[in-house]
């Protein structure tokens, strides 16, 4: 396998695996490193790309036990990721500042889900996997899946009303 | 009627029971600007999804740190091999001797001696041509020598005439 067939083998799901990273780790920093890390990974493993049934699924399930690596020596070292770009997240399509905000707002709360509810919704509802893919990459059952999206999405709605109703932070 | 199949739609959504489809429906909906007044804070939730969809891996992977390693280990190669085919003809050329090569050889041989001998006497000769140039160099500086002796008496002679 050339370089150029890699490249166009990885490149429809690179940023999804970074979207990815970036839901667990946060930090943009992070996340960049992390794909980079998959990335590599797999090129160094080239040979037995053929064997793989669903690259693209398989790296996504990389992705996700490499990112909980991550998170875990993080918290064992006492550290929490540094990040500063709550702002990157909204488009400048977005133009009203209250659509913004709101916007920010759900990311917020996306970061206090429990990380499994996070990797969920972001591979269902931001990458449109459909349920049996995304057992396969968790290596969960569909109904378990099913009750986690269900609670995540109850969370978000909840936590966002607050905010819209009272403006609760 | 859109607003009763949307919240239904919501409705599922909440248990997790939608479908693609549906869910690429309900993203529409609040895409849009008329959005039923209590089901305004949906909007950022499907926004937020559909903006964090589009965002990007810029950063460039070096994917070619083997080849890098291969093209060094060329250059040793390369090395190598002149190594060899500089010292390897020296090797073979110390087991030969005169008697062991064929007749045909061995006139060849005597031939390109013979030749090399006939330069060299053409060489010898021109070394002793070469010689009488130095012996007349060796007179050439007897007389400058004398001249130099002359310079001297004359030296000499300008002082006893001061004298006087």
């Amino acid at each position: 396998m050339k370089q150029a067939d890699f490249v166009s083998l990885v490149m429809p799901f690179k940023d999804k695996v970074f979207r990815l990273a970036k839901r667990l780790l946060v930090s943009r920093e992070e996340a960049e490193d992390a794909t980079q890390e998959i990335l590599l990974k797999l090129w160094k493993n080239k040979q037995k790309i053929g064997e793989y049934k669903n690259v693209e699924a398989f790296s996504m399930t990389m992705t996700k036990n490499f990112c909980l690596d991550r998170l875990k020596s993080k918290q064992a070292q006492n550290l929490k990721i540094v990040h500063s770009n709550y702002t990157d997240n909204s488009s400048s399509l977005q133009k009203q500042v209250e659509a913004r905000d709101s916007m920010d707002w759900v990311s917020k709360i996306m970061e206090d889900l429990p990380e499994q509810q996070k990797i969920i919704v972001q591979l269902r509802d931001i990458e449109e996997y459909d349920f049996a893919e995304i057992s396969k990459m968790l290596d969960m059952n569909e109904t378990a899946i099913r009750v986690a999206l269900s609670r995540a999405r109850k969370t978000i709605r909840e936590k966002l009303t607050n905010t819209h109703r009272y403006g609760i932070k | 009627m859109v607003l009763n199949s949307i919240e239904k739609l919501i409705e599922k959504y909440n248990n997790a029971e939608t479908t693609l489809k549906e869910e690429a429906q309900l993203k529409a909906y609040f895409a849009s600007d008329n959005v039923a007044p209590h089901l305004e804070h949906y909007k950022p939730m499907f926004q937020y999804f559909s903006v964090s969809q589009q965002e990007q891996y810029t950063k460039d992977v070096p994917l070619n740190t083997k080849k890098t390693r291969l093209y060094q280990w060329i250059s040793v190669a390369a090395v190598a091999v002149l190594m060899l085919s500089i010292f390897i003809p020296n090797w073979q050329g110390e087991s030969k001797t005169f008697a062991s090569l064929s007749p045909q050889e061995q006139e060849a041989y005597t031939k390109t001696m013979e030749a090399f001998k006939l330069v060299s006497i053409g060489m010898n000769e021109g070394k002793q041509q070469l010689n009488s140039l130095a012996l007349v160099s060796d007179n050439f500086n007897q007389g400058i020598e004398g001249a130099v002796r002359l310079s001297e008496f004359s030296k000499t002679t300008n002082k006893i005439f001061k004298n006087k």
